[in-house]
């Protein structure tokens, strides 16, 4: 498992997360980033960190859980 | 062991080898950077840096704590100088050559420098070190002319404004942005500085720049003559291509590539970024796109294809670019300048201001979105936009979240 960060104070709701992986994140009606789990399987990872690695203002993370 | 050479150490370069050891590349990777830092961000030159809100150490891409983790070598302050596709080598400044069994270009575009040349005080804005002087200048009092109204000046002329600085934008083009967004739109979102106090000279070119640091002039084509401390010049940027001059690949606008991101005749060389202009299959023409994401998703698709080169995926995305001027976070998610009609929909009038203009093609799609602090209509219009919705479905999708007010 893997957990998944968001910084919701540095999030200026780009939203390039969301074209990789709407599954784990979503918007708000701030435009700010909303996370759909807190974990993920190792087998997402990959995926998910390129969405985070897309975050133009770093504000997504995933560290081990 | 197969090497992959990447040649450039911004955002593209750095992204393509992140991806590459992502899609499990074992071989080694060599990133090659003209510029002495450490690789870092660009967009927040004109914006957090360009403010004094961000330091240098703000910016990092790449640590090298970061490169070593992922086995990147790191060439910095050494500028590819030359390429020969036979031998498969990338010539340096430092009089030594790097050879590769796959090589991607993506050495991004240089800022067209100013035409109008003065003793001092002019500045582009492309790189850590124009940031960095730029910066120190606008600490200085006097004046701000920027010339170049498109997103670089917009940026620059919101930073100086908010540091107290006097600014007056200029540029030859009655609506500057219009170029992107269209007239309608174009004059709505450009209307942005006068809302904010800034003076604009649109419409106007500027004939020449002259004096010196704190006592500059610039004279427009109308016969004003604008004082200024400092000069900032936004007026595009051109593709970093001449290295390849004599390389014998195709260049036309940039490094021409296939629907995969292949250089022309050479599908051991890929292109990612700024420079690359490459075959887009859902557009059936050749692009090139000067903004970020563009080089994080092209440079996803790219490592992908030079891990697997028996099943390439083509590179077709919906283009998407921000812009944040002033209290407006402006975003734009496909090719708005090619639509053939649009709706408004939210309200451009009140402050800050929230509304969208959502475009249709000619083939009837939703093709193009625009929004002003909006971020949660831009992304389910770039979803549908991705998708290829018909317009008036699109619209019924999106009207669960706006209430247009107008038609055009």
């Amino acid at each position: 498992m893997a957990k998944l960060t968001a910084d919701t104070d540095l999030c200026q709701g780009y939203g390039n997360c969301l074209t990789t992986a709407d599954d784990v994140y979503d918007i708000d009606d701030d435009g700010k980033v909303v996370l759909l789990t807190e974990t993920i399987p190792e087998a997402d990872r990959a995926r998910v960190e390129a969405a985070a690695r897309s975050c133009p203002v770093k504000a997504l993370g995933v560290v081990d859980g | 062991m197969s090497t992959v050479v990447i040649v450039g150490a911004s955002v593209g370069g750095v992204r393509t080898a992140q991806a590459l050891r992502a899609n499990g590349h074992d071989g080694r990777i060599v990133l090659v950077g003209a510029e002495p830092h450490l690789p870092y961000d660009k967009p927040p030159l004109s914006k957090q840096f360009l403010a004094g809100a961000w330091e240098h150490d703000r910016l990092a891409l790449l640590t090298e704590e970061e490169a070593a983790a992922d086995g990147i070598e790191l060439r910095l302050g050494v500028a590819a100088t030359g390429l020969d596709p036979v031998a498969r080598t990338v010539e340096l400044a430092d009089g030594t050559s790097v050879g590769y069994d796959t090589l991607v270009i993506a050495t991004g575009a240089t800022a067209r420098p100013s035409p109008w040349a003065a003793e001092s005080g002019v500045h582009v804005l492309r790189t850590l070190g124009d940031g960095t002087g730029l910066r120190a200048a606008l600490a200085e009092p006097g004046p701000l002319v920027v010339v170049g109204g498109g997103f670089i000046g917009a940026e620059v002329a919101a930073t100086a404004h908010a540091a107290g600085r006097a600014v007056t934008v200029v540029d030859p083009l009655p609506a500057p942005i219009a170029r992107v967004l269209g007239a309608e739109v174009g004059r709505l979102v450009g209307d942005v500085h006068r809302r904010h106090g800034v003076e604009t000279r649109f419409g106007t070119g500027v004939q020449a720049v002259s004096g010196r640091v704190g006592a500059l002039e610039v004279a427009l084509t109308d016969g004003t003559v604008l004082p200024a401390g400092t000069v900032v010049v936004g007026i595009g940027a051109v593709p970093a291509v001449e290295w390849l001059a004599d390389s014998g690949l195709e260049l036309d606008n940039g490094l021409v590539c296939d629907e995969f991101c292949r250089a022309t005749g050479h599908p051991e060389i890929f292109g990612v970024g700024d420079v690359a202009r490459w075959f887009h299959a859902g557009h059936g023409e050749h692009v090139r796109v000067e903004h970020w994401t563009n080089a994080v998703e092209q440079a996803a698709c790219v490592a992908h294809n030079v891990v697997h080169p028996e099943e390439p995926v083509q590179y077709r995305p919906t283009e998407y670019a921000w812009s944040d001027q002033y209290d407006w976070k402006i975003q734009i998610a496909g090719r708005p300048n090619r639509a053939t009609g649009f709706e408004l929909a939210g309200d451009p009038t009140t402050d800050p201001p929230r509304f969208a203009a959502l475009y249709r093609d000619e083939t009837g799609r939703l093709s193009a979105a625009v929004t002003v602090n909006w971020p949660k209509l831009l992304v389910a219009a770039r979803r549908l936009i991705t998708a290829g919705t018909p317009y008036e479905e699109g619209l019924s999708v999106l009207d669960k979240l706006i209430a247009p007010v107008s038609a055009a």
